[in-house]
């Protein structure tokens, strides 16, 4: 039994960005556990100030390289709701069908290259590509898919060229999305087997309900669009976030904390699938049968495969999206409403893959931006996953330093942290 | 800040570093998508330390492959070190090799900006004028692009293990846009930044009906001070006119876009000639 263990791990890997892990067990009792943000900040708050709402929203999306998409559409729908601008229904399809490529892309890079190698017991997938080359395309396939997916509505992933505010610089042609269509049925064999490779792993046993925060859409399982939803049974328009919603700056990280009815909530896949359960796609639903995820899921190292539940999910939704835009066919006029530019303030709510992400925005009577928020997934899942590890430790403070970290380690992965972004 | 040094072919199996400062990595992110590609360099070098993506973790290095720009003095000693291990240093995209979007941030002060941000922590916060990799350290190979165009990291490492320099393009984006048939973009009375940004893209944001913002950065010889003539006086070109007429774009519009991708150094209005200049000698 460690009775005295200190654990810091500086700049943990496979994860995206810089965070510290530090973990304090004295006398068998747990003194500290934290995870210390320490990315260098960017200050987009600041910086997009003066600029005019194009520039804005073009910018916005570097705010992260996993989830351009859904920072792009965070920061045009707040924009768009500043300047009273109304998109059509066939942007609203195509951006719905742009986020399935995002999550997909998103899920499965963690899924395989960054969560992955801990249940395989190696340090990363690079031993795979001589050891089992098959694993290691299907994973590229996988994620690949994605990025391509987004990229043919989007014109490219990381950072997305064609959307803009109204719509869309670009007119596409239903034809184009053909053989995507194709290659997302193929995909379901990968998928399948990956569903397969997860149902056998082990997860380590951790349960702690928490209040779980989501956007909530009456029509389907929501990724661009909806309120502001906690399980704990409040339900708010986006534009209101401030009023439920609370950041606090905390010692020793440039990530912000956020509280809402609790001292800490859940964002993510996992807060989807336990709000959101009765809207996934039959074949979604099954796959968590396979995996023997039944809401509510209480245990934050099922994210991940939460994950894969929701990757299922994007495939089937994304072939019938491409159906219902193949039959109705690519209507010009839907291309780009108009938009000019003036005074105006607005939010921007969307499930970006690691969480709901708001964006907020407000331009002056030149139409130049003089104040930005952005609240990010990972920055409100800090406090949760530090209550977690404070559960956690005590419940594994017998085994070895290293055992101890290596959990941890994996208990920080399953949040998916995307930091730079947190810190932005 | 490149250097002229040659970098011969290497005695041995080349080993990899990833290292990223502060930026979105998208760049590496990027990288990963050269699926096939990626396969095919990985048959010719060892990835040693990519944190991102990996847990393995080596000291020792011959290529460093640097995402970001510095903006902490800590940066700059790692960067340094950095340099110092590695035989070849390269910036990946523009963060790293330019300007980028995070030299915006050198507008105001860095006491205004820590304050905006972490309110009464602004004192924990160490942050400094952004600068691009090229700015502080010597670079030998550097890449373009927000994210980095993946046609010229390819070439870059294929230079690289062959031992040749690459000098990076030095014609404008209009060029590609051209040669693709794209439809100009200041049809649609939209300011684009293709005729002094550096090419390299296949014009990608042109191709797709957006204008160029300029992320690969101004090319070397860029006659801004033309460029800002052409866009805001009426000797313009016939569609140049056309636009300056319907929308009478401003020197100071037309300089904050080109600042969102090029604030490093600090962006200065060029000189116009004075019988050109406005009366008020703007
Ligand atoms: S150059 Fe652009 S894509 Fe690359 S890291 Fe910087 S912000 Fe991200
Ligand atoms: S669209 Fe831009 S890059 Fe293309 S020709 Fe016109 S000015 Fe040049
Ligand atoms: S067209 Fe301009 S903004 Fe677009 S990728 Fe090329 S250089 Fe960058």
């Amino acid at each position: 039994m460690a009775t005295d263990a200190t654990i810091h791990v500086h700049h943990l890997t496979r994860v995206e960005g810089h965070g510290d892990i530090v973990a304090e067990i004295a006398d068998g009792q747990l003194k500290e556990a934290r995870f210390d943000i320490v990315e260098a900040p960017r200050f987009f708050e600041g910086f997009l100030r003066g600029l005019p709402p194009s520039e804005v929203t073009h910018i916005a999306s570097r705010i992260c390289g996993i989830c351009a998409v859904s920072h792009k559409c965070a920061a045009l729908k707040a924009t768009e709701a500043a300047l009273g601008v109304e998109i059509s229904p066939q942007t609203n399809l195509l951006r719905r069908l742009a986020f399935h490529g995002e999550v997909l892309s998103s899920h499965l890079l963690h899924i395989y290259f960054l969560a992955a190698p801990d249940f395989l017991g190696l340090p990363s997938v690079m031993p795979l590509v001589d050891s089992d080359p098959a694993l290691v395309r299907r994973a590229m396939r996988l994620k690949q898919i994605g990025y391509d997916l987004a990229a043919m509505v989007a014109g490219r992933h990381t950072h997305p060229v064609a959307m803009t505010i109204g719509g869309f610089s670009y007119l596409h042609d239903p034809g184009d999305f053909q053989p995507m269509r194709e290659r997302l049925v193929a995909i379901r064999e990968d998928l399948d087997a990956s569903i397969e490779l997860f149902a056998t792993i082990d997860i380590p046993d951790l349960e702690r309900p928490t209040e779980y925060v989501s956007l909530k859409n009456p029509d389907r399982y929501a990724f661009y669009e909806g309120d502001v939803f906690s399980s704990d049974g409040h339900r708010i328009p986006a534009r209101r976030y401030r009023e439920a919603i609370r950041e606090r700056v905390v010692a020793g990280s440039t990530a912000k904390h956020a509280r809402w009815n609790r001292p800490e909530y859940l964002v993510g896949a996992l807060a989807r699938f336990n709000n959101n359960y009765d809207q996934l796609h039959d074949a979604a639903k099954s796959a968590a049968e396979r995996l023997s995820l039944h809401p509510p899921v209480h245990n934050p190292f099922m994210m991940t495969v939460a994950q894969l539940v929701e990757c299922v999910h994007c495939v089937e939704d994304a072939i019938e999206l491409i159906d219902e835009i193949t039959d109705a066919g690519i209507d010009p006029a839907q291309q780009q409403s108009p938009c000019e530019p003036g005074e105006g303030w607005g939010v921007g709510a969307v499930e970006a893959p690691r969480g709901i992400l708001f964006h907020e925005y407000e331009y002056n009577a030149d139409g130049k931006c003089v104040a930005a928020n952005h609240v990010i997934p990972t920055a409100q899942n800090l406090a949760n996953l530090e209550a977690d590890m404070r559960l956690f430790v005590p419940t594994i403070a017998d085994q070895s330093t290293d055992r101890i970290q290596h959990l941890l380690e994996m208990l920080v992965r399953a949040y998916d942290p995307c930091i730079s972004c947190s810190v932005h | 800040m490149a250097t002229e040094r040659t970098i011969g072919r290497f005695a041995h199996r080349p080993q990899v570093a990833f290292f990223d400062f502060a930026c979105c990595e998208g760049c590496q992110l990027s990288v990963l998508q050269l699926e096939e590609n990626l396969l095919e360099i990985l048959e010719h070098v060892d990835v040693v330390t990519w944190r991102e993506a990996m847990s393995e973790e080596s000291s020792e290095y011959d290529i460093a492959f640097c995402e970001g720009s510095i903006t902490r003095e800590e940066d700059i000693e790692r960067i340094k070190r950095i340099r110092e291990k590695a035989e070849v240093l390269v910036t990946l995209g523009s963060c790293a090799s330019g300007g980028c979007h995070n030299e915006l941030k050198n507008q105001w002060s860095m006491e205004e900006m820590t304050g905006l941000v972490y309110g009464d922590h602004a004192d924990e916060i160490d942050t400094i004028p952004s600068r691009p990799i090229s700015a502080v350290v010597d670079v030998d190979y550097q890449t373009f692009g927000c994210p980095v165009s993946l046609p010229e990291f390819v070439t870059v490492v294929k230079r690289i293990l062959t031992g040749q320099s690459y000098d990076p393009p030095n014609q404008p984006v209009c060029v590609e846009c051209k040669h693709n048939d794209y439809l100009c973009v200041f049809e649609k009375g939209t300011v684009c930044l293709g005729p002094v940004t550096r090419c390299g893209c296949g014009a990608i944001c042109t191709a797709y009906g957006d204008p160029c913002r300029g992320c690969r950065g101004l090319m070397d010889s860029a006659n801004l001070g033309a460029l800002l003539k052409a866009w805001t006086r009426e000797q313009a070109h016939a569609i140049l006119g056309k636009v300056v007429e319907r929308y009478g774009f401003t020197e100071e519009e037309i300089l904050a876009r080109v600042r969102v991708y090029n604030n490093w150094p600090e962006l200065e209005l060029p000189d116009l000639s004075p019988e050109e200049a406005g009366p008020d000698g703007d």
